[in-house]
């Protein structure tokens, strides 16, 4: 079944009054959150602020929100080079977030990693990484050793779509399911690696089919559904802490904008198309939800909205404030000296 | 070392010594590699090993290069201390991305935050009519590679030694062993021992010409050297123990007093190891040369099968004799 079929159901949410109201209203701060850092990097882009690139996770947000909200705080992730959503959803600092987007001094990494490679080993978040399916082995490591020390710690895996054609996604999962390892692999089928889309180079549109080869499960679901999201993965991690080994999950989401903020995405795909997943918005569409259906007030979000506003600007603030990292600093890091 | 005290064991005998004995003192170390549990390794440098720590500490994998050095990586980064086996050198062009893009740069692009001790042991060096897929000596690339720490142990001794201090490093480490190396015996000493990085070896030492080789080739150059000292041409050798870090200080004094260098390596001769060394430490011994530097070290061709082909590329011990011999001159 397509993710459009399955998305015209009904626009983006699942039915019923299942949670509590504040956890749902944290689900939407999250999202919003990520919505507003990644509108805000691309002012910040488009104002020659900030060096380099970044690629934005706008229209994905209810996978990383979804996913992240069934970890506990010990769990590992691995992100990829579209991870702020991942990072944020993680509960990262946006405040150090911005400043290490802008290579400054107080960021994360000190300015050595940029928008794709944020490491932030206080919220369990393994890296970014700007190489297309590098992470996943890495994701795979960190599986085994809490297995090997049972720790009952599970690592989810993002990736794109495009980084299950990579060697690296085959051999992982053959490992993972072969020895049980509790990871679980969250596929963002976002439909593009860069420019071109998946039905131009790969037969199977589903990617959960290839969990099938493994012997493990798998699952497409809608990925612009935060709840259905969080349950999916909320299943498979206690899957995968109890023992049963990994899970692979596709999540059919849509990036809104291009490959990258420098992308326009006008060439490889059409108008109609972005109209179509705009429409099925899941920040739109789970702010409907929570009025429509769980009962929340539109004037408490439009204040939960503001205070994320607000503190997105003053990780802005902080990131301009921060100084650029002196240049000797290129020297540090590179090898562990100490003992 | 108390000669008294030494044993002769072979240079396989000795990586599975120095894995054991890590392993019996910190659980985070774990071996993880093709063919390295029920059979002990292709090369029987892990016998043992499955036997006395089990299947988990001592994983056979599936023949996944890639996978497994990220599998190190993440290990490494979760807190272990993971040995992931290449079985031929050649095959890390399989798991390159992890060992360049990754094991090399996490601590880096985390700005501090994590570090990865991780080592990949992988067997270099032709001499087996391998041909050319099976014979190649790359450390030259991974010493490229900002991040990485480089070993080339040439005997059994030394391996132990290194090999311990690998496993201990709190950076990923590429140890490089030669292949040709592993059934012969090596005088060892009993008990635990460590080899520091970044501290050459003057394995024998002379006034007429230094001689800087990596890995067997030492061997080889002591070979020429003790022909060359019944001659009367006493040449200082010197092993180099790791690539990075580069101990160019033991170099640099050595070639001050002998005023020639012949570096003998054996990865291609074309942006090699040897050319990085001489460049390295030209500045510092460039007025106290009396003879050009000079290099050794695999033709650059691909490593053929025959032996009627292989042999006359790699470096030996009669062409670092005639080469030696030749500079050695006044």
């Amino acid at each position: 079944m397509s993710a459009q079929k399955r998305s015209s159901k009904k626009k983006g949410t699942s039915d019923g009054n299942r949670y509590e109201e504040d956890f749902l209203k944290n689900l939407y701060a999250t999202m919003y959150r990520i919505r507003q850092f990644e509108e805000q990097v691309f002012e910040l882009y488009k104002l020659g602020l900030m060096p380099g690139l970044a690629h934005s996770y706008i229209g994905e947000e209810a996978v990383a929100t979804g996913a992240c909200a069934a970890l506990q705080d010990r769990d590992y992730i691995v992100s990829t080079h579209r991870g702020h959503g991942h990072l944020i959803a993680r509960g990262a600092d946006t405040k150090k977030m911005m400043a290490e987007v802008l290579g400054k001094k107080d960021g994360y990494c000190k300015g050595k990693a940029g928008s794709m490679h944020i490491v932030a080993l206080d919220k369990g978040i393994l890296g970014a990484n700007g190489i297309v399916g590098g992470g996943i082995p890495i994701a795979t490591g960190a599986a085994y050793m809490a297995k090997y020390k049972d720790t009952k710690q599970v690592t989810v895996s993002f990736l794109g779509e495009s980084a299950t054609n990579e060697g690296t996604f085959h051999e992982s999962l053959n490992m993972a399911s072969a020895w049980d390892l509790p990871v679980v692999y969250v596929v963002e089928n976002n439909r593009y690696g860069i420019s071109v889309a998946l039905d131009r180079v790969t037969k199977m549109q589903d990617i959960a089919v290839r969990a099938q080869a493994y012997g493990i499960g798998g699952v497409t679901i809608d990925g612009n559904d935060v709840l259905k999201v969080y349950e999916t993965v909320k299943e498979a991690v206690a899957s995968a802490r109890e023992g049963q080994g990994p899970a692979l999950i596709e999540c059919k989401t849509y990036r809104f904008k291009g490959h990258h903020v420098g992308d326009p995405a006008t060439q490889y795909r059409t108008r109609e198309e972005e109209a179509f997943w705009k429409e099925r918005c899941p920040l739109v569409c789970f702010r409907d939800y929570l009025i429509e259906k769980a009962g929340s007030d539109e004037k408490g979000i439009v204040a939960l909205e503001n205070a994320i506003n607000d503190e997105i600007q003053e990780a802005i603030v902080f990131a301009k404030n921060s100084p650029y990292p002196d240049a000797v600093e290129a020297f540090e890091d590179i090898y562990f000296e100490g003992r | 070392m108390n000669q008294e005290q030494v044993r002769e064991i072979t240079y396989a005998q000795a990586v599975a010594e120095a894995i054991d004995e890590e392993m019996a003192r910190d659980e985070n170390v774990v071996l993880i590699g093709e063919d390295v549990g029920i059979i002990g390794g292709n090369f029987k440098a892990t016998v043992g090993l499955r036997d006395k720590y089990g299947d988990w500490r001592v994983k056979d994998t599936p023949i996944s290069e890639s996978g497994i050095i990220g599998l190190g990586v993440g290990m490494a980064i979760t807190g272990m201390r993971p040995v992931v086996e290449i079985m031929f050198s050649d095959f890390i062009a399989l798991g390159m991305d992890q060992i360049a893009n990754q094991a090399a740069k996490i601590r880096y692009m985390s700005g501090g935050q994590v570090k990865v001790p991780l080592t990949i042991r992988a067997a270099m060096g032709g001499g087996r009519s391998s041909a050319a897929q099976h014979s190649q000596s790359l450390h030259a690339w991974v010493a490229h590679v900002p991040g990485l720490k480089v070993a080339l142990p040439s005997t059994a001794a030394e391996l132990k030694g290194l090999l311990k201090t690998a496993i201990r490093d709190d950076n990923p480490v590429v140890f490089m062993e030669h292949k040709v190396e592993y059934n012969k015996k090596f005088p060892v000493p009993e008990g635990e021992y460590t080899i520091p990085f970044g501290k050459a070896n003057v394995v024998r030492e002379g006034d007429r010409l230094t001689i800087v080789a990596t890995s067997n080739m030492v061997l080889k150059s002591l070979e020429a050297a003790d022909k060359l000292g019944k001659e009367g041409i006493h040449v200082e050798v010197i092993d180099l123990r790791t690539l990075v870090p580069l101990d160019k200080q033991t170099m640099i004094g050595s070639v001050k007093k002998t005023g020639r260098l012949l570096i003998v390596d054996e990865g291609h001769l074309s942006f090699g190891a040897g050319a990085e060394i001489g460049m390295g430490i030209m500045e510092d011994v460039f007025y106290d040369l009396d003879f050009p530097m000079m290099r050794l070290g695999t033709e650059d061709c691909p490593i053929p099968f025959s032996p009627a082909l292989e042999f006359p590329i790699i470096p030996d011990a009669k062409k670092i004799y005639e080469k030696a011999k030749m500079m050695a001159k006044r």
